[in-house]
């Protein structure tokens, strides 16, 4: 296999991997006869990038016919072969990769001015397939914005922050904070932003859905947008679906693919600011009265009136049939969708690949996965249950 | 008890914001005290908070364009607010392109402080994004403890040095020792000391002038006329409490200077064209 970058195109290259990196720890290599994909995905298994490179991306793009290659290697060491874009930009006049089988190694030869040459020889190991199978033309709700106006959205909300909601109406889409729970709602800061429809390029809903999904990884993906000027498309349907966010051009696609939450509060709420579809409230002081709740704080000693507003949150969740237009092609055979009985049922993000429900990424650190059995994984599978 | 101001100025909202930043670099938690005519950031100085007070004055109309308060009763124009800063400052760092930001005491899901910006657009809709920040109101029984702390009866009182050189000293010396020694005398001395058992480290500033109170009339006299200029008045203090007041600092104040208690409490002052900040740094025991 051998593929030649020049010019610009290194530093998208580049700017491809540092978006994957944001997603997971490895990096999935497959040249195709369509191009070269690059992939990734999270250890949740709830967030799924791929950037596919049409051979005419490449000055020269050659890889033996009947080629059936694929593999992983950590992230972080391609990232160390794009670091500092700006330089690369600057010096770099091509990047050539081969595959070297007989070693297991794929070398990166960056061509830069002066005659220098810097080989990186990166070792990988054999990956099984990883590819979501999504349909984005069966979806719902389909937006396309510049991504300067979903940068602007997004530089509100605090880089902590793990989930956003995103909440559409005919006219509008509201963007807010996600609050995991009870005891941080009195707490946190709610931060909610309101786009109108003619900031899109393209805003077609046919459901007013509410959908929650991890920042994080959306970030990762308008870091390759913003850099690119490439406009993001937005897909999605009902709350648990997958939300597809995309950028597309001649010669790359890029896809990410992010859970989104199944929950059934969710949905009350959705249809709440669903039928709430007014414009911004109107500016009136006097709906902001306090007195009611004041008087209730000096009798007693305890702060404030209990918050009788918000609905006890529904511990029930409605776990829904895997949805048919997500499925893994993996070398095994054994197709399992488990789900482990004893976990209680709370909010999770649905897996995009096993149709079952696993924990978010945020909780993956205080509990134990559920004994489920990992299928795409390979022979040096580190333990997932930490 | 109603609160609702609006800042459309960008020269006031940047420098609004600077002063929200600065108290939240000081305390994770403090008091709003709202009237008509001024807003209060107020740390009361206790022992939870190792003794620090803080007292920070800002008159309204040079920030809001629009102000519009009604206190707890009609009588008493005031409201008191524990607040966090921290998120409130973040808030309204990243609407410093804003048309125009409104602050207003709202009630959600508790009570909450809600800051709503109308952001400029391409389209013809404005963009609007309001962050809510919680707040727990104060009630009545509780607001003496928020009076301000008059001047206290100083020893000396002298200019400070310019703040950053100061904060490179102290985050220097910081590296050395918990305690700091202050000094200053009415001669325009100050002396920064830290001793430890290998070490002992002192740095001098000379001619920085001495404020003159005379005219105060709401403390028993300033420093006594009879005070000896070259004596120095002291105050050991831990030096993360000043290293913190001087990180806090943004801006270059009009006028920067400290009051000294012997042993007792160091009582620094800086003054901005609108906004006044004291801090109190108790003597360790």
């Amino acid at each position: 296999m051998q593929c030649v970058v020049t010019g610009g195109n290194v530093k998208v290259l580049g700017k491809a991997i540092h978006s994957l990196s944001r997603i997971g720890d490895e990096l999935y290599v497959e040249p195709q006869e369509d191009g070269l994909a690059l992939r990734s995905v999270n250890s949740s298994r709830s967030a799924y990038a791929c950037f596919l490179f049409a051979p005419l991306f490449f000055s020269r793009y050659s890889i033996p016919t009947g080629l059936n290659f694929r593999c992983k290697m950590a992230i972080k060491s391609v990232q160390s072969v794009f670091k500092s874009l700006p330089t690369l930009e600057k010096t770099v006049e091509k990047c050539h990769i081969g595959l070297n089988e007989q070693k297991d190694r794929l070398t990166f030869t960056l061509h830069c001015k002066h005659g220098l040459l810097k080989t990186h020889n990166l070792s990988y190991q054999d990956s099984e397939s990883l590819e979501a199978v999504f349909d984005k033309n069966s979806c719902a709700n389909v937006f396309k914005a510049q991504p300067r106006v979903l940068v602007d959205t997004v530089v509100h909300f605090p880089s902590s922050l793990e989930e956003v909601t995103v909440t559409v109406s005919d006219e509008r889409m509201w963007v807010r904070n996600h609050v995991e729970d009870e005891a941080e709602c009195s707490k946190a800061m709610l931060t909610e932003l309101c786009l109108a429809a003619d900031e899109f390029d393209h805003f077609a809903v046919k459901a007013h859905y509410s959908i929650t999904f991890c920042l994080k990884e959306f970030r990762g993906l308008l870091l390759f947008a913003e850099s690119t000027g490439l406009p993001v498309s937005m897909y999605f349907d009902e709350p648990g679906s997958p939300v597809v966010l995309s950028v597309t051009d001649s010669v790359l696609e890029g896809n990410f693919v992010l859970a989104t939450l199944s929950d059934d509060r969710d949905l009350q709420k959705s249809n709440k600011g669903g039928d709430a579809d007014q414009s911004h409230p109107p500016d009136d002081f006097m709906n902001d009265d306090m007195d009611a709740y004041l008087i209730a704080m000096d009798t007693s000693a305890a702060p404030g009136p209990s918050t009788a507003d918000l609905p006890p949150p529904s511990l029930a969740t409605s776990r829904k049939p895997p949805a048919p237009n997500y499925r893994t092609r993996t070398h095994s055979d054994e197709e399992e969708d488990d789900d482990d009985p004893e976990r209680p049922p709370d909010k999770k993000f649905r897996s995009l690949f096993f149709g079952s429900v696993l924990p978010p990424s945020s909780q993956m650190n205080t509990q134990p996965l559920p004994t489920q059995e990992v299928l795409a994984s390979d022979s040096e599978d580190e333990a997932e249950a930490e | 008890m109603k609160f609702r101001g609006k800042i459309t100025d960008i020269a006031c909202l940047n420098h609004f914001t600077r002063v929200v930043t600065t108290i939240s670099k000081l305390t994770k938690t403090c008091v709003l005290r709202l009237t008509p005519d001024h807003l209060f950031f107020i740390l009361p100085g206790k022992v939870t908070n190792g003794g620090v007070g803080m007292w920070c004055q800002l008159l309204q109309a040079n920030f809001f364009q629009e102000y519009q308060m009604e206190g707890v009763t009609s009588e008493v124009q005031e409201i008191c607010l524990e607040v966090s800063p921290e998120p409130w400052s973040r808030a309204l760092k990243t609407v410093q392109s804003a048309k125009s930001v409104k602050l207003k005491l709202t009630r959600k899901h508790c009570a909450c402080l809600t800051v709503a910006a109308e952001l400029p657009t391409l389209s013809s809709v404005g963009r609007v994004v309001t962050h809510d920040v919680p707040v727990d109101v104060i009630p009545r029984r509780l607001w003496q403890e928020f009076q301000e702390a008059g001047v206290p009866d100083f020893d000396v009182s002298v200019y400070l040095p310019p703040l950053k050189t100061m904060k490179s000293v102290v985050d220097r010396m910081k590296n050395l020792s918990n305690f700091l020694v202050m000094e200053a005398n009415l001669n325009g001395d100050m002396n920064l000391k830290i001793q430890t058992d290998l070490v002992s480290v002192t740095t001098h500033f000379k001619d920085l002038g001495n404020p003159a109170w005379g005219d105060v009339s709401s403390q028993d006299g300033g420093p006594s006329q009879s005070r000896d200029p070259e004596v120095m008045a002291e105050v050991t203090v831990d030096i993360r409490k000043l290293q913190q007041f001087l990180m806090g600092q943004q801006v270059n104040p009009s006028k920067a200077l400290c009051n000294i208690v012997h042993q007792n409490v160091v009582h620094l002052v800086l003054l901005h064209e609108d906004v006044s900040l004291q801090y109190f740094i108790p003597a360790v025991a």
